[in-house]
């Protein structure tokens, strides 16, 4: 079984069209969004939910005013900036930026802060008519993304150890940050999905150096080749130099676009499209290397 | 005290990098040289990139602080281990065995507290770089860049914000994409949040997300279409619908995609792509009176 995992560092060059086309060339693949953070690829795929999960983020702190001494201990040990005075005097807590870590709570001399566990996300198994498909939805302005990330790809690979699938097909988040180092992880395969800007060549450079400290092979894609003719040669050169494979060069048309707001993926779309053969193309591609 | 505005999307490369420095270019034009940009895509950094005329001024190490454990001091009680929610400290105390994973360690500072005996130490470890650019007008770009490796993005933003010039009138925000805390570091303090999408479903769906993180929030905001004519008309009817405000609709064209790809800035664009930047900033700056006027009554 093989782990593939489509990144582009920047984000918007087109990862998560270029999966659903992707998976609907494929045999026998379980797929997995990884972009938990903003995730998209259900929009494609349509999954029919088979089982769902809470996913416990860990837990945030609240004061109770009614303990509270207002000595100010929390408010000076909280490295977060978490703990805010109110207008009114006294202390509570933002929420949005509390990490979890108890702190406040193991020093409080008067025990007035309690902490709860935060299940704002929650993750799917599913049915699509490309196969088995695990994905998340986190509540806004969560943390431990790349905690969600792990888990959700453990249980594909999981999933795909009892069918006997020979493929995982993970869609990535952008960046280089948590999400993305979770990503990583433990995958057989990059498919780096950049595009002819100077932003998409500096992202993809930065997204390289990460998988390389991952030791995991990547083969490059240089989507809407066309929007920029000499960005796209430098990003050929700037693979070249760094030993990366062009799988293909995509270009630029709005049946991407069209077949987004139909719900389809481009393959079912524009079947007897140019691009649609290319996409069969690229994954032959991936599966020869 | 500065105006604060974000630029955010859920969804990446909608153009929020490409707002942020025109909004920064035509606010110096129109309103005031006392504005600072600051990049807070700090996995992606790539505001400096629309610069012409950009010199180094300053660069400055970030870090975190990661615990150190001396062996010789620790009496193997665990309450740091306990105490790290975590789970960035191993104990094994029949084999003396003590272990801080920097990865998973979010510099809470929990562990320094729960121990007795002073064994523990805290060592900077660097998660990445701020940089001071002066780029030829306004008070500067300010950058903050992830080191690759570093999952401490947020803590990277929350450390450059400190390194902000608070005498300007403007800052400029440049969120990174998503909805996660990264985005909330970025948009927090801010008193306006410019929320850039693009009308096809992908955009749309992480619009709604991040519209949801706005009013969790509580934060005034206002939406800025790009890319129209390139998807479908829901966008706009989500927006009338739930009447938010429409900052202004920027449309596809070949040759806009082209000016974003080489980079290019303000002056360089034709006329009509400025035009909308210029409407913007023209709003927000309305915004800004009113904002003042409550601050001062």
């Amino acid at each position: 079984m093989k782990e593939i995992t489509i990144l582009s560092g920047k984000g918007g060059t087109g990862k998560t069209s270029f999966t659903a086309a992707l998976s609907a060339v494929a045999q026998n693949a379980v797929l997995c969004d990884n972009d938990v953070d903003a995730a998209d690829l259900h929009l494609l795929l349509h999954p029919k939910i088979n089982s769902e999960q809470v996913f416990e983020s860990g837990c945030t702190a609240s004061i109770n005013p009614d303990k509270c001494i207002n000595c100010g201990l929390c408010y000076s040990k909280c490295r977060f900036g978490a703990v805010v005075q109110k207008d009114v005097g006294g202390y509570e807590i933002n929420p949005f930026l509390c990490e979890g870590c108890k702190l406040c709570q193991r020093i409080c001399p008067q025990q007035a802060i309690s902490t709860e566990i935060k299940t704002n996300n929650s993750w799917f198994v599913s049915s699509t008519r490309f196969g088995t498909m695990v994905h998340a939805v986190m509540g806004p302005g969560e943390e431990n993304s790349g905690r969600l990330v792990s888990k959700i790809r453990t249980r594909a690979k999981e999933i795909a150890k009892e069918i006997e699938a020979d493929f995982i097909i993970n869609d990535g988040p952008p960046g280089i940050g948590c999400t993305a180092i979770s990503s990583l992880s433990g995958t057989n395969l990059v498919v780096l999905v950049t595009e002819p800007t100077k932003s998409g060549l500096s992202d993809a450079g930065r997204l390289i150096e990460l998988i390389r400290s991952f030791k995991i092979p990547v083969l490059g894609i240089i989507n809407k080749y066309d929007l920029n003719d000499k960005i796209s040669d430098e990003i050929e050169a700037f693979f070249e130099q760094n030993h990366i494979p062009l799988l293909a060069k995509i270009r630029f048309d709005k049946v991407w676009v069209e077949a987004l707001v139909q719900g389809q993926t481009l393959v079912e779309y524009a079947p007897d499209s140019d691009i649609a053969s290319l996409m069969k193309n690229i994954w032959n591609k991936i599966i020869e290397n | 005290m500065s105006y604060k505005i974000a630029i955010a999307s859920g969804k990446g490369g909608t153009g929020k990098t490409s707002v942020a420095v025109n909004l920064y270019h035509f606010f110096v034009q129109r309103v005031t040289n006392n504005i600072q940009l600051l990049d807070c895509d700090v996995e992606e950094p790539n505001d400096v990139l629309f610069f012409k005329t950009k010199e180094l001024v300053s660069e400055q190490v970030i870090n975190q602080k990661i615990p150190k454990i001396d062996e010789q001091v620790c009496v193997f009680c665990r309450k740091c281990s306990d105490w790290c929610e975590y789970n960035a400290i191993t104990i094994i105390p029949p084999v003396k065995f003590v272990q801080v994973n920097d990865v998973l360690c979010h510099s809470c500072g929990a562990c320094v507290e729960s121990c007795k005996e002073g064994a523990l130490i805290e060592v900077e470890h660097p998660i990445g770089k701020v940089t001071n650019f002066d780029i030829g007008a306004g008070k500067g770009l300010l950058e903050g860049k992830l080191r690759i490796g570093s999952a401490m993005q947020t803590m990277l933003i929350k450390e450059l914000k400190k390194c902000q010039d608070t005498e300007v009138d403007i800052v400029i925000y440049d969120a990174p994409p998503g909805t996660s805390c990264s985005v909330v570091e970025s948009v927090i303090d801010a008193d306006f949040v410019v929320l850039v999408t693009e009308p096809t479903p992908f955009g749309l769906n992480d619009l709604k997300l991040t519209v949801n993180l706005m009013l969790e929030l509580g934060k005034a905001f206002g939406i800025l279409i790009n890319k129209s004519g390139l998807g479908s008309d829901d966008t706009l009817k989500y927006i009338n619908n739930n009447q938010f405000e429409l900052l202004g609709e920027i449309p596809f064209a070949r040759d806009f995609a082209k000016y974003y790809a080489e980079g290019k800035l303000g002056d360089q664009l034709p006329k009509e792509l400025a035009l909308h930047f210029e409407k913007v900033v023209e709003n927000i700056n309305q915004k800004m009176f009113v904002h003042e006027g409550n601050h001062h009554s």
